[in-house]
């Protein structure tokens, strides 16, 4: 097995701030609109359904059920599954899928939240749970 | 207000090349742009609409002028940029321009060297830093599309196979083709999977080029030796996650674009003789083609087997210039050469070995950025006056 996958770390803005601070501590956070009662990510201040303004943050579960993936064979830095996970509070988020057995995925297959390390705010991923 | 029979395609070229690593970029549109014209029977400083997409280096402040186009004459300009559908949003949108009396003669063009030279990086959307780590690319976004249909529907590799096959039976017959032999199902399957369930055989080509097309007046067009050949109705849309929302990825924004070109067109999947269809991968072919209305959603699979769109063999001969799959796929972007063989269809100027016979109405339609992702779709409908 070759060393860890280095991840860029993320450029953050004032919009998504809170979330990358909260992925410090691990936790995973989506936006969620008072408005419409809709949760949305990735995260944006103003709700995309409803347009409202009053969007706030909540901790998600970080348990979720693969949407699609795909086995993405031609890399240079090995083969890595690409994903949607469908998260228990309803949006589906692009992720990859890490640290298990990347040949026997299924959609379908439940799966949990892994924060990776960068030189900045860990990264969220998803594994087999 | 409508653009139906308001704009012709009176011009078009696409360049022969697949390969130019002794060319310059802005070179190979200005050569697509000639090629074109002398096509039409018209002359640059005809040109008063210029169209054009990402490809094109530095965008209009440049190209307008390193094109020398005639700042006296040229009055309508857009560098509308969705990818690989750029340039059939552009055919909408000069006809909507020519309905409109912003310009009569319109230039679009399309040319780079992805197998030559480095593509320049797209700027970063909203979306960067929860999705770039992910190492989305074309392959695996199609590939998630793919696994998601087959889940859904029973979609299976033989029968996407089916539209490589297709492809390949076609380009056989086109000289510039990149990849001229026709291969079997069976060949497509045993190419080594790039991402599942996607083989290297289900993924176009790589190819540098272009193509350019002249859009103009009723009039002009009439005054012109071509045979005549107008848009009809034209539709574009886009999708992506929304928020992650009800995420369906067996679906494109084809779903919206075609509709919307056969309302304006006032004919049905039913009226078309041939079909582009952007082919970026098997899987994009068998989506928009339900996306469209050729069959029920899930049925792709079924519709494209059996040899169903290779031209003279099934009932909706698709690319017969052999398509993105086979024969090019200049700047990683169909949707030129898309209209460019749609017109030739009509024409009567394919290949005899796929000119399909009586071609009255043609579809062009495309998608652009990936599928998987976030994209957006247009659709031409396209007639033989």
């Amino acid at each position: 097995m070759a060393e860890a996958k280095k991840y860029n770390a993320p450029v953050t803005n004032p919009e998504t701030a809170p979330f990358w601070e909260a992925a410090k501590s691990g936790k995973f956070m989506i936006k969620r609109c008072t408005a419409c009662g809709e949760p949305h990510y990735f995260p944006r201040s103003i709700c995309p359904f409803c347009f409202s303004d009053k969007t706030v943050w909540e901790e998600a579960s970080g348990e979720g059920t693969i949407y699609t993936y795909s086995l993405m064979r031609k890399s240079p830095t090995g083969p890595y599954a690409i994903a949607y996970v469908t998260l228990k509070e309803g949006p589906s988020v692009q992720t990859n899928i890490v640290d298990c057995d990347l040949t026997s995925l299924k959609i379908g297959q439940k799966v949990k939240v892994v924060f990776k390390p960068t030189d900045g705010a860990p990264l969220p991923f998803f594994t087999v749970a | 207000m409508t653009i139906k029979g308001k704009a012709y395609v009176a011009g078009i070229y696409e360049h022969p090349t697949r390969h130019a690593p002794d060319k310059s970029t802005a070179q190979l549109h200005a050569e697509v742009a000639k090629g074109a014209l002398e096509d039409a029977g018209l002359t640059k400083d005809d040109i008063d609409g210029y169209f054009l997409a990402g490809d094109a280096p530095g965008g209009l402040w440049p190209m307008c002028d390193y094109l020398g186009l005639n700042s006296k004459k040229l009055r309508h300009i857009d560098s509308t940029e969705t990818g690989g559908c750029s340039y059939l949003i552009h055919l909408g949108h000069a006809a909507e321009a020519i309905a409109a009396g912003k310009c009569s003669v319109a230039l679009v063009t399309l040319a780079g060297k992805p197998r030559t030279g480095a593509m320049p990086p797209r700027a970063a959307g909203a979306e960067a830093d929860f999705e770039q780590a992910y190492g989305a690319t074309t392959h695996n976004a199609y590939g998630m599309c793919a696994m998601r249909h087959m889940h859904d529907y029973g979609t299976t590799s033989e029968q996407l196979a089916w539209i490589k096959v297709a492809a390949s039976h076609h380009a056989q017959y086109n000289p510039h083709a990149m990849l001229k032999d026709v291969v079997t199902v069976e060949d497509v399957l045993n190419s080594p999977m790039i991402s599942d369930p996607l083989h290297r055989m289900d993924c176009c080509v790589v190819s540098d080029g272009g193509g350019a097309m002249i859009v103009t007046t009723p009039e002009i067009a009439k005054s012109l030796k071509k045979p005549l050949v107008r848009l009809i109705g034209h539709g574009e849309a886009m999708k992506g996650p929304r928020g992650g929302k009800d995420l369906d990825l067996t679906y494109s924004a084809g779903v919206w674009s075609g509709p919307r070109a056969f309302e304006e067109a006032g004919v049905t999947p039913k009226d078309i003789k041939y079909a582009s269809i952007y082919d970026s991968f098997t899987i994009t072919v068998l989506m928009q083609l339900e996306d469209l209305g050729f069959c029920k959603k899930g049925e792709g699979g079924k519709f494209v087997a059996d040899g169903n769109l290779i031209s003279g063999v099934g009932k909706l001969p698709f690319n017969t210039d052999g398509g993105g799959l086979c024969s090019n796929h200049p700047v990683n972007r169909g949707g030129m050469t898309k209209i460019l063989e749609a017109v030739r269809q009509l024409r009567g100027e394919a290949h005899p070995k796929v000119q399909v016979k009586n071609c009255d109405i043609a579809i062009a339609h495309g998608t652009g950025g990936l599928l998987g992702v976030r994209h957006a779709a247009s659709t031409c409908i396209l007639e033989r006056v």
